[in-house]
């Protein structure tokens, strides 16, 4: 199971004087049950990126193969591409528009054509593995709160049963916990119903807490691919793009500079003070030798 | 005298079915008392629905209190006559830069403003020029606002408020959909117009990094305000934030987990640089 993109290129306005490219000799392999975080600046061709995955845009030129088969063929199913390749919006809470929870999340199945049975039950498990509360299944989408309106539209997608899972910015004006929340959702869902997913996210902190392996973007094109570690480990020039490091990893430099040896790679809270802990560890034992 | 000042207010969301009979009452605002002296940079926290931009609405006279008092410089809001002028002494920065800006042209979107108030044309043009220099969009005032980057977006949307030179400017979550790069010029341009001009600001944010140089900060919570102190004492309370659903910034968070595992590390820690020197403070006690 895997997604490959083969020298994808793409531009808005093609043909025309105000042709903008938006994406640059895109190569990139997705493997199943990849846990990927795509940062990038403003502009820098994230959404575009992720647009292209599930066929709502079609690339200028290149190639895009879902389990090998092209998705640009003319006997290729793109409706059952939308359906394996689930993308969460920006404020999916702005896309709720049923009069109870629990149609909401219906929504999606249905269109699939599956029986009245089959779409409650799948609305039924998606609202759960959010952990919505059962008590509010029945009410209106529009009395709840910010994060709450967001789990219900997560659970609409997840109720398609994808295969991969794209979220953008899924925690945008979100408070701290609400934030929290999510991405904790998520990265549980990435486990326990094993399925890709790709986080689009502005927050680095976050991408270095929950994500195996980044994507950077820049000016349309790749401009890092690999874990946290590797990527963060250029924050020089991730600044120079409008991107930064979490803050732990400005931390750590600045200790190793000053000459306490800890780890430069530390790129979460967790990591950095074991590593500070450590280093002052052998501090001392140096000076008792 | 107090830029704003609020006593006892109270703001209730009251909704009706279609027979007029109330169905249910929200209480945004449960007796509040705030007060923000002219020149100070504040910021206030709370988790969604805490009553933060209902309050900011009444800054702005966007809202009438259910009940008690807020003055904008001096003046009641409640008066139908104090609205106007308390709008021009308070301006707002919203969320989304998108839903700001109306013009075509970056200076034209600035002058919409002052013009909408008949200031007289060479003067709308001098607090163009003022306005796009002290956000340092200058060069940007002849492109079109569309082709911008978001924070460059929010930073025309800020000259255009401050282009009805107001006293106090309320920025409600100005920077929740920028990229870092955006919310760096952004928090700069808030703090530059502080310092510079003299301008109150009233930060409303999930951000906990951006509160840090703030003068003081409230935290609230079902529409009171629960908490309020400077930076360093706020954040010095690690647990009783998070239990309101908030967060510390990440180094004052390792800070915290390095005391608990037993370095001796000073409370309220905010900067990356304050920790490097406890850190390092301990490295070369432990050689002594």
């Amino acid at each position: 199971m895997s997604i490959i993109l083969d020298k994808v290129n793409f531009s808005y306005s093609q043909e025309t004087a105000y042709k903008i490219q938006a994406l640059k000799d895109i190569n990139l392999k997705i493997e199943d049950g990849e846990f990927i975080g795509i940062i990038g600046h403003t502009g820098s061709g994230k959404s575009t990126l992720i647009q292209h995955l599930n066929g709502l845009v079609k690339a200028t030129s290149g190639g895009i193969y879902f389990n090998g088969q092209d998705i640009y063929d003319e006997d290729f199913n793109m409706k059952e591409l939308r359906s394996k390749v689930g993308l969460v919006f920006q404020y999916p809470e702005h896309q709720l528009f049923e009069t109870t929870i629990f149609d909401d999340v219906c929504f999606g199945p249905k269109n699939l054509g599956l029986d009245k049975k089959t779409v409650e039950l799948r609305a039924y498990e998606a609202l759960r593995s959010v952990g919505f509360p059962e008590a509010l299944y029945f009410q209106s989408p529009f009395d709840l709160s910010g994060g709450q309106k967001r789990r219900v539209a997560i659970a609409g997608v997840l109720a398609m049963k994808p295969e991969v899972l794209i979220l953008d910015e899924p925690t945008a004006g979100l408070d701290p916990a609400g934030r929290d929340e999510i991405l904790d959702l998520i990265s549980k869902m990435h486990k326990e119903l094993a399925i890709t997913v790709i986080l689009v996210s502005h927050s680095m902190e976050d991408v270095a807490k929950y994500v195996d392996r980044i994507i950077v973007m820049n000016q349309g094109s790749v401009m890092y691919d690999g874990t946290p570690k590797e990527v963060f480990r250029q924050y020089k020039y991730l600044e120079e793009v409008g991107l930064a490091a979490p803050q732990v990893t400005y931390l750590m430099h600045e200790l190793h500079e000053k000459g306490l040896p800890v780890n430069l790679d530390a790129t979460t809270v967790e990591e950095a003070k074991e590593s500070i802990l450590c280093a002052l560890r052998n501090n001392e034992a140096k000076r008792l030798q | 005298m107090s830029i704003v000042k609020t006593k006892g207010l109270v703001h209730e969301f009251i909704r009706r079915d279609e027979e007029d009979n109330v169905e249910s009452i929200t209480t945004a605002l449960d007796h509040v008392d705030l007060r923000v002296e002219q020149g100070e940079f504040i910021a206030i926290l709370g988790h969604n629905g805490s009553g933060k931009s209902t309050l900011a609405k009444h800054i702005n006279a966007l809202l009438e209190a259910t009940e008690g008092t807020i003055w904008v410089d001096g003046m009641d809001v409640s008066e139908e006559e104090n609205v106007m002028p308390v709008r021009k002494v308070a301006g707002m920065v919203f969320q989304n830069p998108d839903n700001q800006i109306i013009a075509s042209v970056v200076e034209e979107d600035v002058a919409f403003g002052p013009e909408n108030v008949g200031v007289p044309t060479d003067e709308i043009w001098e607090r163009v020029e003022k306005s796009l220099k002290a956000v340092d969009m200058t060069k940007y005032r002849n492109h079109s606002p569309n082709k911008l980057s978001g924070g460059q977006k929010q930073r025309v949307a800020i000259a255009g408020v401050m282009a009805m030179e107001p006293k106090c400017i309320v920025f409600d979550e100005p920077t929740a959909m920028l990229d870092p790069s955006g919310r760096k010029e952004v928090l700069a341009a808030a703090h530059e117009l502080n310092r510079q001009k003299g301008v109150t600001v009233i930060l409303i944010t999930h951000y906990m990094e951006e509160v840090v140089d703030a003068d003081y900060v409230y935290v609230m919570e079902d529409g009171k305000i629960i908490m309020d102190g400077k930076p360093r004492e706020i954040f010095s309370k690690v647990d009783e934030l998070k239990a309101h659903r908030l967060d510390v910034p990440q180094v004052t968070l390792l800070a915290d987990e390095l005391r608990k595992s037993g370095l001796p590390i000073p409370k309220g820690i905010l900067t990356r640089e304050e920790l490097a020197d406890a850190i390092l403070k301990c490295a070369s006690d432990f050689r002594r």
